[in-house]
């Protein structure tokens, strides 16, 4: 780890004043403060947002559910609101990394750094989600550009994540057995107005999945996507799972998903 | 005190460890202490054109830096392999130099290039970045299999082959393999294995100029044998003027038996600098530098007759042993090994040749089990495909071919002294509920499932080394266990052993023997261990030998205690030294109501006579001091044996494997502390179905280490296992006063087999080790599409 000035602001106003040259925002720190510790990143400045009032809690509305940027996943995972309203978001939660990354690491800081094996971008793409900044709201689909980037802009801050609520959702991931990152994480949502399946872990960013969309529009059922074929083409494959298997893998965790909705 | 044999009394160790009381290597901090960084390799294979220091050295906080030609200046000895080998054709192996820092090449990520030593850790790394090392690449040498038909990485070593090693009568088993019924073949690959102790390797080096004493405080099992090492070999001190201390380690498993280049180096560089050198490890240098385990490419045939007996077994290995050779890389995969090959199995014939070959990866050295797991995985995979395909019942089959009477000597080396092998097998069938496995698998499929059951009958040859059994095979270098058994003049005892404790829990073990054999509570023992200046010369853990052999020094050195002391009580006690008897800590005068503690006797040992006493306590030629030493050499192998049933269930969509029921009952002879035992067996069956199910060490074709971090190298967790069911059976050894076996290494020994054979039995289809969720979905398709053509 190499020196950095560690700085704690009480608003958003002067955290964004800070973010200039090589300073960067930290939350919850389970994915910023690993790369630095093993030399992969470094920074002159840590901004802590942690300390900025407002931008942790959870609120709910008859539409939506709003998450507050420094929202600890475990806060997410134990929350009734969420429990109630969107029960798939809270298990999705639940099941990010292990108790103690759950109990530092943010929503905000996860959706901000989109690791393409993330679960929570699933979520943004699957449940409609609006993203508030400092500066304005950008809707998830515009928000996950491409490996480790978003449409953030230089101190630009996430303030928010607001999640629309849908009629039934259901997340079913494929952990990577060593790091239980997603292998495949599929995130099927019926909402109001459409069906939306986010697809995770299987491409340089998370995308949705028109042919499995397309298909649940007919009937939603598993078997609706029986013959749905998926192609490999572009996938990510390591030693963990081939381009193939994840294809493979995208089918059986749909239909997992859309039968536990 | 009669009772501590065999009682789960707590571990005594446990206070400090649960507390974060330990002290750890990475917990000592001396005066005027420097930080070490090495600078490493980041490629496989390459000769070092130079490594450029000048911008490093003006780096903040830097003491020196020191490189292969500084090492080679100094005169400072290669790492050695310590057992050699004699290949087929008579010639003695070939191994490549091993300079601590590398001077010409360097061979795998992750070889020594250069150590940084600064004020402070971040100085140290700071300045390890900024040291410009240039490189000829050259192509890598990475798989085991095609290693002897790639360039030679080192001159003079053709077809990167250290050594061609045939134990048993091959034309002979060639013959007996043509005249038998069926013949049953597998190509097999054992896995490569990082050893992973929770504790990364650390090393400070401590020069004191004035009186010339060298102190290494480093993560090893073995201190006494890595001074002995570094200074006859290394040249880094003379023994009498060089401690070792192996302070708590938090695990081994193998990894942290021998000296490694940074003990070698930070040891060099505080004599140099005549300062401490301080290095821990990051977890990523454990991943790169530790010794990794097995990595095997085996072709094995089984010649049975119809009836189900077995004639013949014919093993040709090819093991990978890493881009040099380590301490016990030669002697892990072949006397660890070929011996073992039979199992517990009456084989007439036998024959295995080893291949050791060099490649650009890591060190293969000894990692828990070592050589053992490696045989028990090709006998137990093949004799459960001779069952299946001679249609028997896979445990009627192993009883047909149980060694039944004892002693019994084996075709190739050992001679085994005890067992009930049905007597193990009977008992885990009935606890693993054999009988009813048709009707879970039945309730398996049910949920679309697919269940099978894997057994495996298992031995291991520990209790390591007898001399005079491995000297007669050539193996060199038996290996032997000392003990100090001390009491203090008011009667409370210091027990000094060779042997090393980094998890087993001896300090409760070993006070629970000195409790049982002296009748002193085992509050009042202490067990002191790990530190060369303080105990007498000894052999270190590992092998399972810890109680076998050291264990039995102490017993032996306890003898001696009451030996002397009834000595001192006959005289005392005005009595003669045959009417003495000594029994739960006194010494008693037959046909008498005299007796004497052994705390009394202590005492007098060493205060003998009091003011105004006019006679001492002690007879005379009788010396003061109650103070015995031992050293035990065992006359044999110990032979623990065992059965462990494992079933899994497989998701028939994605290949998962879960591991839903699995049952272990071992023979480790007499057990002392059967809480302690259970723990290693839990341990080790975690690590053996780590190895069957997850763990890989996996080196892509340019030689980077790909799973050089938890985020890819898969430990098995907690909930990867169900409870695990343990029974024991119990025939003592008779190669040691104890009667015990050795416990260590059973479990990571006996489960691959078992959990593979259980897999193997779910889907109809091999597959090799680790059985992921994509192998055995691809292994699945593969057979389905295998189906279909032969139905067509």
């Amino acid at each position: 780890m190499q020196n950095f000035n560690f700085k704690s602001p009480t608003n958003t106003k002067e955290a964004t004043k800070l973010a200039s040259g090589r300073a960067t925002f930290l939350a919850g720190g389970m994915s910023l403060l690993p790369a630095i510790k093993l030399r992969l990143a470094s920074y002159s400045d840590l901004i802590n947002i942690k300390k900025i009032k407002g931008l942790s809690g959870i609120k709910v509305t008859s539409k939506s559910v709003k998450i507050g940027a420094t929202t600890t996943h475990a806060m997410v995972a134990n929350s009734k609101d969420v429990g109630k309203t969107i029960p798939s978001l809270a298990m999705l939660a639940e099941g990010i990394g292990d108790p103690q990354v759950r109990n530092r690491g943010t929503i905000g800081g996860s959706i901000a750094n989109n690791d393409p094996a993330a679960d929570y971008p699933s979520a943004c793409l699957a449940l409609n989600a609006t993203i508030h900044t400092n500066k304005r709201k950008i809707p998830a689909d515009k928000f996950f550009k491409g490996m480790f980037e978003t449409d953030l802009k230089k101190g630009e801050l996430i303030e928010a994540v607001e999640f629309e609520i849908p009629e039934k959702s259901a997340y079913a991931k494929f952990p990577n057995p060593a790091s239980r990152y997603a292998i495949v994480g599929v995130y099927v949502s019926k909402l109001k107005k459409e069906i939306r399946v986010a697809v995770t872990g299987v491409e340089s960013v998370v995308f949705r999945c028109k042919k499995i969309e397309e298909a649940l529009l007919n009937n939603f059922s598993p078997s609706s996507i029986n013959s749905i074929t998926i192609s490999s083409k572009g996938f990510n494959a390591d030693i963990h799972a081939s381009a193939e298997y994840r294809a493979h893998i995208i089918k059986v965790m749909a239909k997992k998903a859309i039968s536990s909705c | 005190m009669s009772n501590l044999i065999g009682s789960k009394v707590e571990r005594k160790e446990d206070k400090r460890f649960l507390t974060g009381k330990g002290q750890y290597t990475a917990d000592i901090n001396l005066v005027n202490q420097t930080y070490a960084s090495f600078v490493r390799s980041p490629h496989a294979r390459a000769k070092i054109n130079k490594v450029d220091i000048s911008k490093a050295e003006k780096c903040p906080g830097v003491v020196k830096i020191l490189t292969g030609d500084d090492i080679a200046k100094d005169k400072i000895g290669g790492l050695i392999a310590g057992w050699k080998i004699v290949s087929q054709d008579g010639k003695d192996m070939k191994v490549p130099p091993h300079p601590p820092l590398a001077k010409n090449s360097v061979n795998y990520v992750g070889d020594h290039v250069a150590i940084v030593i600064a004020e402070t850790l971040e100085q140290a790394r700071d300045a390890a970045e900024k040291v410009n090392v240039t490189y000829n690449l050259k192509k890598a040498v990475v798989n085991t299999k095609d290693a002897m038909n790639s360039e030679a990485i080192y001159e003079g070593i053709d077809n990167n082959l250290c050594f061609d090693f045939l134990l048993g009568d091959k034309a002979k088993t060639d013959s007996e393999l043509s005249k038998a019924d069926k013949i049953i073949k597998l190509d097999l690959i054992n896995n490569r294995l990082i050893p992973n102790a929770m504790e990364p390797r650390a090393s400070i080096g401590d020069y004191n100029a004035a009186s010339e004493q060298l102190t290494l405080y480093t993560t090893n099992q073995n201190p006494h044998l890595t001074r002995l090492v570094l200074s006859a070999f290394n040249a880094i001190a003379p023994e009498h003027k060089f401690r070792v201390v192996a302070p708590d380690v938090g695990g081994g498993f193998g990894s942290k038996i021998y000296p490694y280049a940074e003990d070698a180096v930070v040891a060099w560089a505080s004599k140099k600098i005549e300062r401490p050198v301080k290095w821990v490890a990051e977890r990523s240098e454990s991943f790169l530098s530790d010794c990794h385990g097995r990595d095997h490419v085996t072709h094995v045939e089984l010649g049975v007759k119809n009836d189900g007996k077995i004639t013949s077994l014919k093993v040709e290995t090819i093991a990978n042993i890493g881009a040099y050779a380590s301490l016990f890389a030669t002697v892990t995969p072949t006397y660890l090994y070929a011996p073992l090959i039979l199992g517990l199995y009456d084989i007439p014939t036998a024959s295995c040749n080893v291949k050791a070959v060099f490649t650009n990866t890591a060190p293969v050295d000894a990692y828990r089990g070592a050589g053992r797991p490696e045989a028990t995985f090709l006998i137990e995979r093949i004799v459960t495909e001779a069952a299946k395909k001679l249609g028997i019942d896979q445990a009627e089959f192993r009883k047909i071919n149980f060694v039944n009477k004892f002693p019994h000597q084996q075709c190739l080396v050992h001679n085994i002294d005890s067992g009930d092998y049905p007597a193990h097998l009977e008992k885990a069938i009935e606890i693993a509920d054999y009988k009813n496995f048709e009707n879970r698998k039945s309730q398996s499929q049910k949920k679309g499932k697919l269940r099978g059951i894997g057994f495996s009958t298992y031995i291991e040859a520990c209790g390591i080394a007898p001399s005079a059994v491995v000297m007669s095979i050539g193996a060199g270098v038996g290996l032997w266990e000392s003990a100090e058994v001390r009491f203090n003049a008011t009667g409370n005892v210091s027990v000094f052993t060779g042997a090393h404790s980094h998890g087993q829990g001896h300090e409760t073990t070993f006070a629970q023997i000195v409790g049982d054999r002296l009748g002193v509570p085992i509050e009042n023992i202490d067990i002191v261990h790990g530190d060369t200046d303080k105990g007498p010369f000894g052999m270190g853990t590992y092998g399972s030998r810890s109680l076998a052999v050291g264990g039995s020094a102490i017993a032996k050195a306890c003898d001696k205690i009451v030996e002397k002391g009834k000595k001192v009580a006959a005289h005392m006690l005005e009595g003669k030294v045959e009417d003495v008897e000594f029994k739960s800590g006194e010494f008693v005068l037959k046909n008498s109501n005299k007796k004497k503690t052994i705390g009394e006797i202590a005492f007098a040992c060493y205060l003998p006579g009091q003011f105004g006493e006019v006679k001492s306590p002690l007879p005379a030629g009788v010396e003061p001091g109650l103070k015995e030493t031992a050293f035990y050499d065992p006359v044999n192998f110990s032979f623990p044996a065992g059965t462990h049933i494992c079933e899994v269930e497989v998701d028939q969509e994605t290949g998962e494997t879960k591991v839903e029921k699995y049952t272990a009952v071992d023979d480790f002879g007499t057990i002392i502390n059967p809480m302690i035992v259970e723990g290693q067996v839990y341990g080790g069956i975690a690590q053996g179905v780590g190895q069957a199910l997850y763990e890989n060490g996996h080196y892509d074709e340019s030689g980077q280490l790909t799973t050089a971090s938890y985020m890819d190298y898969t430990m098995p967790r907690a909930d990867n296992f169900p409870q695990f069911k343990l029974g024991f059976t119990t025939t003592p050894a008779t190669s040691n006063p104890l009667g015990s076996k050795g416990c260590g290494e059973a479990g990571a020994i006996a489960s691959p087999p078992a959990v593979m054979n259980a897999v193997i039995d779910a889907i109809g289809t091999d597959v090799s080790m680790p059985a992921t969720a994509e192998k055995v979905w691809n292994a699945l398709k593969k057979n389905e599409a295998k189906k279909k053509k032969v139905a067509a």
